[in-house]
């Protein structure tokens, strides 16, 4: 099986301490994955690494149909292949207004030539009034993003994600300090997503992962520990000792 | 430049009038042009303080859009200064020769030994250096205006920003670079008389019979003209996505790298894109002054653009010409010797020597209790008040409100 993104075989030492153990992992190019495990298990590492933030000690990651070797790409390189991010803590542009946060964020030319002389055309806006309104800020546009809840900056950096229109969506913590009405509301959006997407979902909140119905992956000290649905890995007698028994 | 640029941006239409009315106001007061109430020397200050604006206008680019707290920027202005001198004295020595030998006739090998004799007898040489081998050509001298401070600022930002030097490292590095330049420009065998530098720069070749009246005047206008083109290509510059894009990565960069834009390649865009308009600023300040030498170039002139910018108040274009004007011109009242003297009883407060120490004070006070510098004064003005974002946060999942906002 090809997938869209296949790792193969990574680690990564920090200091001496082993943060990823010949780890591997595969999604296939419509799919929805749940990454659970314990704090320092590594889920935030191994999503460091498939963006190009951290350089692994070895291993491969291959992308796409032409299997792209990631390793040699930095972070905006990687970004432009169709690998979108949404950070654990949000992380928007708190200066500027919501429109501009997603403008900047619009699958558009990313070059400085490009970008100067580059006029938002009606489309543009169209799509952003339709992604704010989206993620439930059609009333926000104007509003610096700085001045936004919690929840509501959880909710612009999904849009500024999905204006990206990435292949592969990687989820930090989507559901953190978000009501639970908003919760069901993210879960049906990645469900939706993963349709056309492919969609990877780290996450403590084991009820949210019940929630998203999908295959689940369970890391370990840096490496893939349990895989399967989250009734099958939640009956393994190894996922209870390191994870579930606490 | 559409109508809907300037529709949308009104303060450049407000800086464009209020630029052409003080051209203008200056024009008719002068003693070319005008009723001879403002002097020669003044005129000279003014249309030195617009180029003093310009380069401002390059240091907000870089540093209160973009985040770059660059130290550098003086030595792209004093490069583009020691360029046009190059020209300016080698024609003008050139003329003397030709007046001096009284019509014989020189071989082109006598004319440049002349020259040369007559540039470098200062420093003890008599031969003309390689770098002076285009001095001779107005078009050629003006093309190196940008092409020596471009290079030297695309070849030193590819170095820096490929390397990911951020924040106070990148500052201690333009620095370095600054001073770098200082000290080799200030050895006799630069090639550009050292300590001496370049002089004689305001007698303009070929426009004696204009005198200085009429030559300041025409340099104000210049630098007017530079000033207000300059204005409008910032303002272009950070109006749009580019715009957007320069204040994100001022803010968080790595994140705008996870955007896709290739950060460092924006970075090196807008350290050329100032270097080239300090440049320009520089290449219209030195005829002015009139002289040039490497004690321009040092570290301190553009720690001194950082103190004007945020004085100004940083990340507005028009605060930053604020500032450089303001203070420019209240230093150079202070250091005339114009302001008189303070007389405390038990010691005199000589501003000449404690002018420094109240700029500095201003600067600390600015940075403390004024982050908006001048500008924050006309939000004021207009009823804009930034909210008290003080106060402890409420908690990390409630981090955009403060405990002040959550009460209201």
């Amino acid at each position: 099986m090809s997938g869209l993104l296949e790792v193969s075989g990574i680690s990564v030492t920090f200091d001496g301490f082993r943060a990823i153990n010949n780890l591997s992992f595969s999604i296939g190019a419509a799919e929805l994955r749940a990454v659970i495990g314990p704090n320092g298990a590594g889920k935030t590492t191994f999503m460091d690494i498939v963006t190009g933030k951290t350089r692994p000690d070895g291993g491969r990651v291959l992308w796409g149909e032409r299997s792209i070797d990631l390793l040699k790409l930095d972070e905006a390189q990687i970004a432009r292949e169709g690998i979108g991010r949404k950070f654990q803590r949000p992380t928007v542009f708190e200066d500027q207004t919501v429109a501009e946060n997603l403008m900047m964020a619009l699958k558009a030319h990313r070059s400085p030539w490009r970008v100067l002389f580059w006029k938002p055309a009606g489309a543009d806006h169209a799509r952003v009034e339709e992604l704010a309104v989206q993620v439930g800020l059609g009333e926000a546009l104007a509003r610096k993003s700085g001045e936004l809840s919690h929840g509501q900056k959880q909710w612009l950096e999904i849009g500024m994600l999905l204006a990206q229109e990435p292949r592969l969506l990687l989820v930090d913590e989507p559901a953190a300090g978000m009501t639970l009405a908003e919760r069901e509301q993210t879960t049906s959006l990645l469900v939706d997503l993963a349709k056309t997407h492919a969609v990877v979902v780290v996450e403590h909140d084991m009820d949210f992962v019940r929630r998203l119905n999908c295959k689940v992956t369970v890391l370990h000290e840096g490496s893939v520990l349990a895989e399967g649905s989250l009734d099958h890995v939640t009956a393994n007698q190894q996922v209870i000792e390191v994870y579930l028994g606490r | 430049m559409t109508q809907g640029f300037l529709s949308k941006n009104p303060s450049v239409l407000i800086f464009l009038s209020a630029l052409a009315i003080f051209t203008l106001v200056i024009t008719f007061l002068s003693n070319a042009y005008g009723a001879e109430l403002i002097s020669t020397s003044m005129v000279k200050t003014l249309g030195k303080t617009l180029c003093l604006c310009l380069i401002a206008i390059a240091m907000d680019l870089v540093w209160g859009y973009m985040g770059i707290l660059s130290l550098g920027h003086f030595a792209f202005f004093g490069l583009g200064g020691y360029m046009v001198g190059m020209w300016l004295m080698y024609a003008r020595t050139r003329d003397i020769v030709m007046q001096s030998s009284a019509g014989l006739p020189l071989t082109p090998q006598e004319l440049s030994d002349a020259i040369a004799s007559q540039i470098f007898g200062v420093v003890g040489t008599s031969e003309l250096p390689a770098i002076w081998a285009f001095a001779g050509s107005l078009p050629f001298q003006l093309a190196l205006v940008l092409l020596v401070p471009g290079l030297l600022a695309l070849v030193f930002g590819w170095l820096a920003f490929r390397s990911r030097v951020t924040g106070v490292y990148l500052s201690i590095l333009t620095q370095a670079m600054t001073l770098a330049l200082a000290l080799y420009l200030f050895q006799n065998d630069s090639g550009l008389r050292g300590n001496n530098g370049l002089s004689g720069l305001q007698n303009i070749p070929g426009l004696a019979w204009a005198g200085q009246d009429r030559l300041s005047v025409w340099f104000l206008w210049a630098s007017a003209l530079a000033l207000g083109l300059g204005y409008l290509a910032a303002a272009f510059t950070v109006s749009g996505k580019f715009g957007s894009v320069m204040r994100a990565i001022r803010d968080d960069e790595a994140r705008v790298r996870f955007l896709g834009y290739p950060v460092e390649g924006y970075k090196l865009f807008v350290f050329t894109l100032t270097a080239l308009i300090a440049a320009i600023a520089g290449a219209l300040y030195y005829p002015q002054a009139g002289i040039i030498n490497p004690a321009e170039i040092a570290p301190i002139a553009s720690i001194y653009l950082a103190v004007w910018v945020a004085i100004g108040g940083r990340g507005r274009l028009w605060g930053a010409v604020l500032g450089a004007a303001f203070v420019s011109l209240v230093s150079t009242w202070f250091t005339g010797g114009r302001a008189p003297d303070l007389n405390l009883g038990f010691y005199t407060v000589k501003w000449v020597d404690w002018w420094q120490v109240l700029l500095g004070l201003s600067f600390v006070m600015v940075t403390l209790f004024a982050p908006k510098g001048l500008s924050g004064l006309v939000d004021m003005f207009d009823g804009l008040r930034p909210p008290q974002r003080r106060g402890a946060p409420l908690g990390p999942d409630d981090g955009a409100l403060q405990e002040r906002e959550a009460q209201e």
